[in-house]
């Protein structure tokens, strides 16, 4: 399977993205330039964390007129499988390929710690090796990760089961503890917290690799 | 033409920042105040001499970058 991942110049995470897909899920990874008119052939884009654009009028604003992005929102329309992690969730956001808006943390500070979360929708192609209501510890590092949506799109979100992960104590003041929700079709993903640096024992808190099955699961 | 842009966060929408700025200003002695609300302003210079063309392309800015209409508002000042 190969995963392309979008640089866009502020990206932080797609080194990270790149040594996970290739060293510890052993399949192709390419980067992709945010400059790039034409996506390559691959299984699942990826937008890695970071800050795009320097996080300039609002996080994600800018990255969402990339040319990359046009060909991204088009690999999306087709059923392609898209995951965004943190800076990534907010372009999707911005971009419309999620609905509603990532906001400044009510704490109004950057908050980077090991957070608990729960999986509950276990049947998304993102999620489908967790078990239902399964507690996972994932790391979040982000300074807006406010999710907020008008009431008829959370009603919506929450009847379709569109919510994948919810925060366990809410670090940043989510609607309805929102940590990760998939669009209706059910082929893009956007998550707050970062799978990609609790995949391997060694290099993550408590030595658990909660991580590595949104991957997985792809596989 | 100068277009000054307003973008503010829509009534209902929590402010963090806006409740840090009026509790700080209360602690200074400004218990007068009641809501501080925080947002942005921008200041475009266009070539359009033409108010009501003016007018049509800002807005359109607003709504495609300028302001996330899921949770901010914008307003529009055009000056000549």
């Amino acid at each position: 399977m190969k995963f392309g991942i979008i640089t866009f110049p502020g990206s932080n995470c797609d080194w990270d993205c790149y040594h996970v897909v290739t060293n510890v899920l052993k399949q192709k990874a390419q980067f992709i330039w945010h400059k790039e008119a034409k996506l390559p052939k691959v299984d699942v884009v990826v937008i890695p964390g970071g800050f795009s654009y320097g996080d300039y009028l609002r996080t994600g604003a800018v990255a969402r007129f990339s040319p990359v992005m046009q060909e991204v929102i088009r690999f999306a329309g087709s059923g392609g499988k898209v995951i965004g992690i943190c800076n990534g969730f907010q372009v999707l956001t911005e971009s419309g390929l999620l609905p509603g808006v990532l906001m400044r943390n009510t704490g109004l500070k950057f908050v980077c710690e090991n957070t608990p979360l729960q999986v509950v929708n276990n049947h998304s192609q993102f999620s489908k090796k967790f078990d239902l209501k399964q507690n996972v510890m994932i790391l979040i590092a982000h300074g807006e990760g406010n999710y907020f949506a008008d009431n008829e799109t959370l009603k919506r979100l929450e009847g379709e089961g569109q919510v994948v992960f919810r925060y366990l104590k809410n670090p940043n003041g989510s609607l309805n503890d929102i940590a990760g929700i998939i669009n209706d079709r059910g082929n893009i993903l956007g998550m707050m917290p970062h799978p990609e640096r609790c995949m391997e024992s060694i290099l993550s808190n408590e030595a658990r690799e909660d991580g590595k099955k949104v991957f997985e699961s792809l596989l | 033409m100068k277009a000054k842009v307003f973008v503010t966060l829509k009534n209902g929408v929590f402010d963090p920042q806006g409740k840090v700025v009026q509790r700080s200003l209360a602690t200074l002695g400004y218990a007068e105040v009641e809501h501080a609300r925080i947002g942005k302003y921008i200041e475009l210079d266009l070539k359009e001499t033409n108010p009501q063309q003016a007018e049509v392309r800002v807005k359109e800015m607003c709504q495609k970058l300028l302001a996330n209409t899921v949770i901010e508002s914008y307003k529009i000042q055009l000056e000549s």
